[in-house]
């Protein structure tokens, strides 16, 4: 009994959830005639797959889609070098000053963004990086808070004993880090790097204030201006919305573990 | 220090080298240029001018948009206990053991991947008054349709309807944390003869506590920074009902070029952040129980 009134709320709510993605998706299928009816219709008739190919057309798809992926790729490269060193030193060594800079560095996930925001932004139109990719891709090779610290939570329940044998067979940390702790944080890193790529994959106001240029625009960028054209084609926006949200849906039903590993790390923890 | 004490801060500090560096630069620096923006009148096609507290005064005065911006942003803390409801009330029945566990559980949390820049659109198309699914819902149920989004009064609880669907990572939090909560706490719980009541709120609410502290917190920086949502949505529309702290800042900045108003402003939130985060912080200590004492 008990089972069956969890399977109940549980499909219940579900269907609530998947409500709003199956409703794009249908939206996205649908005939312009078929689109505004006074009643809803679920069965989009006939099925018009050009949606798709017209969204694709009307705002440079492929290019954006480029423009995201390279800045993917970087933030990820970036990301996952730079969080899982100062993780090493955070959790695997023991020096002077290490735990005040940890509490600081933890204090500086308490800052509203647009404190840094401005000066930052002002900093990279002085270097005259505004309208490149460098404002959204550098910063990632400086390490993130958040993810130096899901590492670091990693990094500690890796038993100490394999550092010390590494560390008696003549391995100096640089080696350790290399060959012991990393390949046995494959996972969390894996996380990292998923997370890095979503959020770069998401990013709004990054390339919002950073890229005037059209022709560099990301695809959520893309979607913003495609949104400002076609205000009332709804199968045209859901079509679009369908395309840009497909990636990262994927991704997570691929990698699910490790996303929900990584969000539960940082969560107990903190 | 000792020859090896020296050479093992040089370690530690070569490996945090890369964050020590981006803390310094992306940091350090814009934190006490932007104090000091703040403190400017700053155009910025005209080099910053300094004015003192001009910026924080003129703000403080400002009825029409800064405190309105205040007060929407306020009013959207009312989701923190919805989605606290509703995503712990989503773990606790994810948290058994039935099949197909993972399937729902992936169900929950697909909404949180969606770009926002989608989700944006796709929930002004289910918000549309007159053709949007959700106003269709309400006339089956024989409720009054509803303006959501172009009605200054249903405004923001569109946006807070909008949010609830996204608390799958709330649900991933307290599910791992449900399964921290030791099973013989319950055993023993139940031979005192506690219901499902007495067991939810005597052990699984007290166990669980540091993490609905940690998700709280969150919750009361993630209010304060919503932009977004509104930027694609609304624009602070209808009658400013959604003019919220962030987006305004971000106009200020971006829009207005006042520089300066938007370095006070970023200024004034972070005293807000701190200051909502320093009461849920001082509440803890009433409800916030912690294994084996104070951490």
């Amino acid at each position: 009994m008990r089972k069956f009134l969890s399977y109940a709320a549980l499909s219940a709510l579900g269907v609530l959830f998947l409500l709003p993605f199956a409703w794009m998706v249908v939206t996205s299928l649908k005939a312009d005639a078929q689109v505004m009816t006074p009643v809803p219709e679920w069965i989009p008739r006939p099925l018009v797959w050009e949606n798709y190919t017209k969204a694709l057309q009307s705002f440079p798809f492929l290019r954006y889609l480029g423009n995201t992926l390279v800045i993917c790729a970087l933030a990820v490269i970036g990301t996952v070098i730079s969080c899982a060193l100062p993780a090493y030193g955070f959790a695997r060594l023991r020096w002077r000053g290490r735990d005040a800079l940890f509490f600081i560095m933890l204090s500086t996930l308490m800052l509203p963004s647009q404190v840094t925001l401005l000066p930052t932004f002002l900093l990279f139109r002085w270097l005259g990086w505004t309208d490149t990719i460098a404002p959204l891709t550098v910063p990632a090779f400086f390490g993130s808070a958040f993810s130096i610290f899901l590492l670091r939570q990693f990094f500690l329940t890796i038993p100490a004993e394999l550092s010390d044998a590494a560390r008696i067979d003549g391995c100096n940390e640089w080696m350790i880090f290399w060959r012991v702790v990393a390949p046995l944080a494959k996972p969390a890193l894996a996380t990292v790097a998923l997370f890095s790529f979503t959020s770069a994959w998401m990013d709004f106001m990054g390339p919002l204030i950073y890229l005037n240029d059209d022709n560099k625009y990301t695809l959520a960028l893309g979607l913003l201006s495609f949104l400002g054209r076609y205000t009332q084609s709804f199968n045209l926006l859901m079509a679009a919305s369908t395309l840009i949200t497909i990636p990262p849906v994927v991704i997570f039903l691929l990698a699910q573990r490790a996303f929900l590993r990584g969000i539960a790390l940082t969560g107990l923890k903190g | 220090m000792t020859p090896s004490d020296r050479r093992r801060t040089i370690t530690g500090l070569l490996f945090v080298a890369p964050w020590l560096l981006g803390f310094l630069i992306f940091t350090v620096y814009p934190i006490l240029a932007s104090f000091y923006f703040s403190l400017c009148d700053y155009r910025v096609l005209s080099p910053p001018r300094f004015i003192g507290l001009g910026n924080y005064t003129a703000m403080l005065r400002d009825t029409d948009y800064f405190w309105r911006s205040v007060l929407n942003t306020a009013f959207m803390f009312i989701e923190l206990p919805l989605a606290l409801a509703l995503s712990l009330g989503i773990a606790m029945l994810l948290n058994q053991r039935l099949k197909g566990i993972a399937f729902f559980r992936a169900i929950y949390y697909l909404p949180a991947v969606i770009p926002t820049v989608a989700s944006a659109v796709l929930w002004r198309w289910l918000l549309n008054p007159e053709y949007g699914l959700i106003n269709d819902f309400l006339t089956k149920l024989h409720l009054p349709r509803l303006g959501w989004l172009t009605d200054p009064v249903w405004s923001k609880p569109s946006f807070i309807l909008m949010d609830l669907w996204t608390v799958g990572g709330g649900i991933v939090i307290y599910l791992a944390g449900l399964q921290g909560v030791p099973q013989h706490l319950y055993e023993a719980a139940q031979m005192d003869g506690a219901n499902v009541w007495q067991q939810f709120r005597h052990v699984t609410l007290p166990m669980l506590s540091p993490v609905i502290f940690f998700n709280l917190i969150m919750g009361v920086i993630g209010t304060f920074q919503y932009f977004t949502q509104t930027f694609v949505m609304t624009n602070g529309g209808p009658d400013n009902s959604t003019l919220f702290y962030a987006l305004y800042l971000f106009q200020n900045a971006f829009q207005f070029f006042r520089m300066g108003e938007a370095c006070a402003m970023a200024w004034i939130l972070f005293a807000l952040t701190m200051g909502a985060t320093w009461l849920v912080f001082k509440s803890s200590a009433r409800w916030v129980y912690y294994e084996g004492g104070l951490k």
